[in-house]
């Protein structure tokens, strides 16, 4: 009983663990975001194309997020 | 299990929405069963099929609203089809359509109150995410033969890094559909879970004093989180799509 | 909330026996629903029927509809911009004739102009000469008059003058024949 407990415990401190993953893939995306906003202030007539690369490059950078959101998820509820 | 440990009546069941249950009583869910999904989905293709079908019957080539609508979803898909994955992408114009079409419906028919959200079922976008993988690989295969492979062998790198790179290329080409499909669950997941999590605080003005501040304050985050979730049920679907697209170019033109 | 410890290690506990549970029976009623494969194959199933009727539906019903109203819509727009050309040109054209109308009849006019003036000048000319004419013989006329007078009047002073001077003659008591007193009355006229 103890031993589950602890194994409890720990499944519980690494979902928690994992959500830092996300905190990462935040600042990626924030990233992409920000540079993307700066370089179509400095060049508006080529942003528009570019729309597409944005969204591509944020899907990226938030799968690894998403990864470390199955991690939690995955200690939570199915180890 | 989290959900269990709660107290003095507040009730945090935040997965509750996910499960699947029969329409017509029983317990078991077997494969015919009519579900939630069933009846979720079929609402879906209704509302597609009301759309695309009944909205356009008119064929006006001063367009009504509906049909105004429908013509902007497919020039929508078809622009990004043709800019992303090129030209001769277009004959899978349909395909890619169908996906985005129903991740559409099923995303924002799942922001209704009491829904069930299909798209939310790791189950679903994974059935989507390796059709989309099987399609894209097995067209590589066709069209360009052994070839194909030519997509890991990075020819533009130094020679004695090109085993490594291919390595990580072919890894990152099996982490394709697993990233693709846990993209789209996770975030309608995480999303409807949050808004439920914020709902089960919303009744405590009922329980407690603390309430007085809590209740508007959770009111105000769902409705909040509603509308960036209306933003993510959109976006999701774009980001599905236009993956892709950018998956399909690559097994239409190779060249690194 | 968490009123002891008791009752928080009696949770854990209790979660744990679940989880162990849980293991047992495929993850039926812990946590994820999404993870519950008992219902993996009813979603799949239905999710496949969906997307074919909605394959079907779009690609035998509503795309091909839609790109044929999109394709006619580009036509007309292209055929009805091609229609608007035609008809700017044609204005272009009828402006072009317009201005020409109206440079034509304003040399027109001036010309008309021109010969009018041109015509009532030589009207003005001939009646000029005519007037002159006429005020030049007036004057001839008037001068002839003038010379006329003035001829008669030296006559009428020269007769005065022979017959004052025969008077004055006889009065003075000597004769002189009429001739010899003319000739004198003219001698005298003349100095």
């Amino acid at each position: 009983m103890e031993l589950a407990a602890a194994a409890a415990l720990g499944k519980f401190i690494g979902a928690g663990l994992a959500c830092i993953g996300m905190g990462g893939s935040a600042m990626g995306v924030g990233n992409v975001a920000g540079n993307f906003l700066a370089g179509a202030l400095r060049n508006p007539s080529a942003a528009a194309g570019q729309t597409a690369t944005l969204f591509i490059g944020i899907a990226f950078a938030e799968a690894l997020g998403i990864f470390s959101f199955l991690v939690a998820l995955l200690l939570m509820f199915a180890v | 299990m989290a959900t269990e440990e709660h107290s003095e009546g507040l009730a945090f069941h935040p997965m509750d929405q996910f499960i699947v249950k029969p329409l017509f009583g029983g317990d078991e869910v077997g494969v015919l069963t009519v579900t939630n999904v069933t009846l979720w989905m079929a609402i879906a293709v209704l509302a597609i099929i009301a759309l695309f079908v009944l909205g356009t019957r008119g064929r006006a080539v001063v367009p009504s609203r509906t049909q105004s609508v429908a013509e902007l979803a497919y020039g929508f898909v078809h622009k990004m089809v043709e800019d992303v994955a090129g030209h001769d992408a277009v004959k899978f114009f349909p395909y890619i359509f169908t996906l985005f079409i129903f991740i559409v419906f099923s995303n924002f028919l799942g922001l209704l109150p009491k829904a069930f959200t299909p798209t939310s079922h790791i189950a679903v976008t994974a059935v989507l995410a390796m059709a989309v993988f099987l399609t894209v690989t097995i067209v590589g295969f066709v069209k360009h033969g052994l070839h194909f492979l030519g997509l890991f062998w990075v020819s533009s790198a130094p020679l004695p890094l090109r085993p490594v790179l291919a390595l990580i290329e072919v890894i990152s080409y099996f982490v394709r559909p697993v990233s693709h499909s846990i993209r789209l669950a996770g975030n309608m997941m995480a999303g409807h879970a949050v808004i439920k999590v914020f709902a089960a605080f919303a009744p405590l003005v009922l329980i407690s004093g603390v309430g007085i501040a809590v209740t508007p304050l959770s009111i105000l985050a769902i409705t909040a989180i509603y509308g960036l979730e209306i933003l993510v049920a959109f976006i999701q679907a774009y980001v599905f799509t236009i993956l892709t697209c950018v998956y399909l170019k690559d097994a239409l033109h190779p060249a690194h | 909330m968490a009123n002891t410890t008791e009752t928080a290690t009696e949770a854990v506990g209790e979660a744990a026996s679940h989880a162990a549970e849980a293991a047992g029976h495929a993850a039926q009623s812990a946590g994820m629903p999404q993870l519950d494969t008992s219902t993996f194959a009813n979603q799949i199933f239905w999710l496949v029927v969906a997307l074919i009727v909605i394959y079907f539906v779009l690609s035998r019903i509503a795309l091909p509809r839609i790109g044929g109203v999109l394709a006619d819509r580009q036509r007309t727009i292209t055929s009805d911009i091609a229609a608007a050309e035609e008809l700017k040109a044609k204005a272009v054209e009828a402006e072009k004739a317009y201005n020409q109308a109206i440079a034509d009849a304003r040399t027109e006019a001036a010309k008309i102009v021109a010969e009018a003036r041109a015509e009532i000048q030589k009207d003005l000319d001939a009646a000029t000469a005519k007037a002159d004419a006429e005020i030049a013989a007036k004057a001839a006329e008037s001068a002839a008059r003038i010379d006329e007078i003035r001829a008669g009047a030296i006559e009428s002073v020269k007769e005065v003058a022979n017959d004052t001077a025969a008077a004055l003659v006889a009065a003075l008591g000597g004769s002189a024949d009429g001739a010899s007193v003319a000739t004198a009355v003219a001698d005298r006229m003349k100095g």
